[in-house]
């Protein structure tokens, strides 16, 4: 409790000492709406694993680093990877990075640092009363600003996320940043947006995104997460999405770096026929700990569901997943599903699993399924006795076990980029 | 409970409508004063005439008590109890200890008439041994001298204390510690009676075991507290059967059931719950918050319980297994009902310890009216438990458009051999099977009490036939007017 307490302080203290020089600091209803989330993180900390939502994810690691938030960008240029769309909006420690990006025409995608003025009343318009939701609101620099006019084709836009090597000019203390991002979708329009965090290997740091996402009635918005970050650092993403009326919100989180890891999506479907598909692979090596949890919150009639969700885990890693479908009372004829599976390949693996299903209305069709086992040494000894070795065998059937996860994703070059990062995955932890 | 069919019918034409068994017994009762304290502790193990470490025992719950909280994590809602406002003794007034039937107060036995376990005629007939309970005391046990040939223990607690202390000294509390929650402290330190089970190395019980629980006095709780222990080899088939009178106050009823089976021992414990439910706006009823747990100390042990729960304004419980020994097995059998503005929160946890433990679940939740029901379940897989085992299936049946049903699960596995399979789904009654049975000329609550049968099926087969007849009538009354 007290670590927790501690690493709540050193927040709530940086943000006393930074106040006026955060976007916005001086404009009053930035500081109206960072005042109350400090004092809503104040009230609720960090949270403990006391608090039923973080039962499996300890955060004490986070509260006991005491990460301190970089004033200015760093100076070095990362080495970017090679792009996967056209376009491309690059933050580097959560800031935007003018000189890397190239951005769309016609979408309005921009710095949210440098037009908050037009955020005003959309910013923290989705906000759930979560504590990683206040430190951010509290502590943003900056995020990307999209905002795709009706109608528009939007095609492909990349979103990059690098973490640097500011922490030596931080006097060695380690480094947090706390992206805000606006994803606002017009009527009829669509977009696939393709997400990858990277960080340096050995350095830790807190990437603590989140997405406020607004899809409008009859668009779509495919989002693919690699979540590729350093071994050593922290991600605590959460997504809150809100679709409306025969709109499609579709997520695909591919969770493989950080030492401590939580993709956390709240999606509410509010209108009818509207749509969310969440998908995802977890992939847990020896030293990480991997966490999923969802939110589904059906709050119209006719709207379907689906969610599919695989684990692999290596050597001594843990690996969660929470998910919870919310049927109201109005959401009649609901179709919704959930599924998660894990694997386990090393004896010292832990897999936490809490389906849940929260029903009010009775015209639905609501299912989950959950599984937990190791590779089937059937399937193993029948590969082998057709001459595949042990290990292409195992590959094959690792393989075989994400597909259902990952076969929805369509957009080809996010699918270049997961299977590059599956593979790479299982070639260092796999064999 | 053997409570036939008779019950039903009988009592139908005594009562009418709703709850059939909200009468109430006017017999002169003997009271503790209202109120919780060390005072009531010490006058109710007085009482029962117990040795000093039983109440020292009593003492150190009653102090552990004191400094816990209420759990508030079920998805249940209800106004603060006042623990001080209730009375922690209730007993019919009796000269002595009944030493047969013919000694038990006429009414006493006409009660249980009423509620369709004519204990006499049981002795006779059924071939099945009962210990009634009585708001805090226990008042009669058949069939004594029968199973005392075969070496069983088949008494009241209190009097396994007399007659078997160091049985109860070494078993009590090594299941549910006192510790354990807050209402298992609570019932640690006032527990007035329950039955006490003792099944020797390999033998196989004659016939079957019945408790029937009945709550009859104003402002009182029932907190009984069963034990059974099936030695080696041993097999025992108990069950559990429970009414109270229709009052507007909420009664609390905090009991403990602590079963503990040794190498190839085989315990199964049916209950059906049928404490008053409170009235169609949700005012009275009994809230049931109970603490069962078994352990399967021994290799090749089995536990299973099977629940039917269709009362209580409340219902707090989770039947729960200890599969410690090698190749145990614990199962879990369930359906619950919940209609007008009941609520429940009910599941297990099976804890898988030793090598090849099995278990499997099968819960079966209706909601009607503004019921609200909800599935929680622990599956834990230690990392020792190699070949472990489980199953999970829970469905959920919505009807009416103002109830909910909820499933929380938990799995927890930290063993590579282990395989967990869990699956829930939820829907309503489909229109089609409704619209089949309607043509083939049944009214639509038939129709509905039919197809409720047909949901639930998985769990009443494993009931003891009479039970499961019982059963199915009472998931039909239930429903009553939840339709149409």
């Amino acid at each position: 409790m007290n670590a927790m307490t501690t690493g709540a302080e050193a927040f709530l203290g940086r943000f006393e000492g930074l106040r006026a020089q955060l976007p916005g600091g001086r404009t009053d209803w930035v500081a109206a709406l960072r005042a109350d989330a400090a004092a809503q993180f104040r009230a609720q900390g960090l949270p403990g694993r006391r608090v039923e939502a973080w039962r499996y994810t300890d955060l004490s690691p986070v509260a006991a680093l005491g990460f301190t938030e970089a004033l200015t960008l760093a100076e070095e240029r990362p080495a970017l990877p090679a792009a996967r769309a056209p376009w491309r909006a690059v933050f580097v420690d959560g800031r935007f990075a003018a000189g890397l990006s190239s951005l769309p025409p016609g979408l309005a995608a921009r710095s949210l640092a440098a037009d908050l003025d037009a955020a005003r009343g959309l910013l923290g318009a989705l906000a759930e009363p979560l504590p990683l939701v206040a430190l951010n609101t509290m502590l943003f620099e900056d995020g990307l600003f999209l905002e795709v006019p009706a109608g528009a084709e939007g095609g492909t836009l990349e979103l990059l996320s690098i973490a640097s090597h500011t922490q030596e000019a931080q006097k060695g203390r380690p480094i947090a940043f706390h992206p805000r991002h606006l994803i606002r979708i017009g009527q009829g329009a669509r977009l696939t947006l393709i997400e990858t965090s990277l960080g340096p290997a050995a350095a830790a740091y807190l990437h603590n995104p989140v997405f406020e996402i607004a899809v409008a009635q009859g668009a779509q918005l495919t989002h693919v997460r690699l979540q590729q970050e350093g071994r050593a650092g922290f991600q605590l993403c959460t997504v809150l999405a809100a679709v409306e009326a025969g709109g499609t919100y579709d997520n695909f989180t591919l969770n493989a770096g950080g030492r401590l890891v939580r993709n956390e999506i709240h999606a509410a479907l509010r209108g009818p026929r509207a749509a969310c598909h969440m998908n995802g692979a977890q992939l847990v090596a020896d030293g990480q700990h991997a966490d999923t949890t969802t939110f589904l919150d059906h709050a119209a009639p006719d709207c379907a569901s689906r969610q599919t969700y695989k684990t692999v885990l290596a050597g001594r890693s843990r690996g969660v997943f929470q998910g919870k479908i919310l049927v109201r009372q109005a959401a009649q004829r609901t179709d919704g599903y959930q599924m998660n599976q894990a694997l386990l390949l090393s004896e010292e693996a832990e897999i936490d699993a809490k389906p849940q299903l929260e029903i009010y209305a009775d015209d639905v069709k609501c299912s989950h399924g959950a599984t937990v086992g190791a590779l089937d040494e059937a399937q193993l000894f029948y590969l082998r006795a057709r001459g595949i070795p042990a290990a292409t065998a195992r590959a094959m059937l690792v393989e075989a076990f994400l597909s259902e996860a990952i076969e929805g994703v369509q957009d080809e070059a996010a699918r270049a980029a997961l299977d590059d990062a599956i593979s790479g995955w299982w070639q260092r932890e796999g064999a | 409970m053997p409570a036939v069919s008779e019950t039903i019918e009988t009592v139908q034409s005594v009562q009418e409508g709703g709850y059939k068994w909200g009468f109430e017994t006017d017999i002169e009762m003997e009271f503790a004063p209202k109120g919780l304290n060390e005072a009531i502790v010490r006058f109710i193990s007085r009482k029962k005439n117990e040795p000093e470490w039983l109440l020292e025992w009593r003492l150190k719950a009653f102090a552990l008590w004191r400094k816990m909280e209420e759990p508030r994590w079920a998805a249940v809602n209800f106004p603060p109890i006042d623990y001080q406002d209730a009375h922690y003794y209730a007993a019919p007034k009796q000269k002595a200890a009944p030493k047969s039937l013919d000694e038990v107060d006429p009414e006493l036995l006409r009660t249980y008439e009423k509620l369709g376990i004519p204990l006499r005629e049981q002795e006779r007939l059924q071939g099945i041994a009962v210990d009634a309970v009585f708001d805090s005391v226990s008042v009669a046990t058949t069939f004594k001298e029968r199973l005392e040939q075969e070496g069983i223990i088949f008494c009241s607690i209190s009097e396994a204390v007399q007659k078997h202390p160091e049985l109860v000294r070494e078993y009590l509390g090594s299941v549910v510690p006192q510790a354990d929650n807050f209402f298992a402290a609570l019932n640690s330190a006032v527990f007035t009676d329950g039955s006490f089970v003792y099944i020797p190395k390999g033998v196989r019980c004659p016939m079957e075991l019945s408790t029937y629980f009945r709550i009859n006095a104003r402002s009182t709780g029932q907190f009984e507290r069963t034990l059974i222990i099936a030695d080696a080899g041993s097999h025992v088939s108990y069950l559990e059967g429970c009414t109270a009178p229709m009052r507007d106050e909420n009664q609390l009823h905090a009991a403990v059931v602590e079963l503990v089976a040794l190498d190839d021992a085989t315990i199964k414990y049916s209950t059906v719950q049928n404490w008053y439910p409170g009235d169609a706006e949700g005012r009275g009823g009994i809230y049931n918050f109970v603490t069962k747990r078994g352990a399967c100390r021994g290799a090749r042990s089995k536990i299973s319980w099977t629940q039917v729960e269709t009362g209580s304004a409340i219902t707090w419980k989770y039947p729960s297994c200890i599969l410690q020994g090698d190749d145990s097995v614990g199962e879990f059998y369930s359906v619950a009902i919940t209609n007008n503005r009941q609520q429940a929160d009910t599941g297990t946890k099976m804890f898988h310890i030793g090598r090849n433990t099995r278990s499997t679940i099968v819960s079966k939740g209706i909601s009607a009216g503004r019921g609200q029901n909800t599935y929680r379940g622990l599956v834990k897989i230690s990392p020792k438990a190699h070949g472990a085992r489980n199953f999970t299936q829970c469905d959920s049946l919505l009807i009416g458009d103002q109830c909910g049903a909820h499933t929380v699960p938990y799995i927890e596995n930290r063993c590579l051999t282990a395989k967990v399979e869990h699956e829930a789904t939820t829907s309503r009654i489909a229109e089609d099977q409704l619209f089949y049975c309607r043509q083939r000329g049944l009214s639509e609550e038939e129709a509905v009490g039919l197809i409720v049968n047909g949901f639930c099926r998985e769990v009443l087969k494993e009931l003891p036939m009479e039970f499961a007849v019982e059963a199915q009538k009472l998931l039909a009354i239930s429903l009553e007017g939840s339709v149409g």
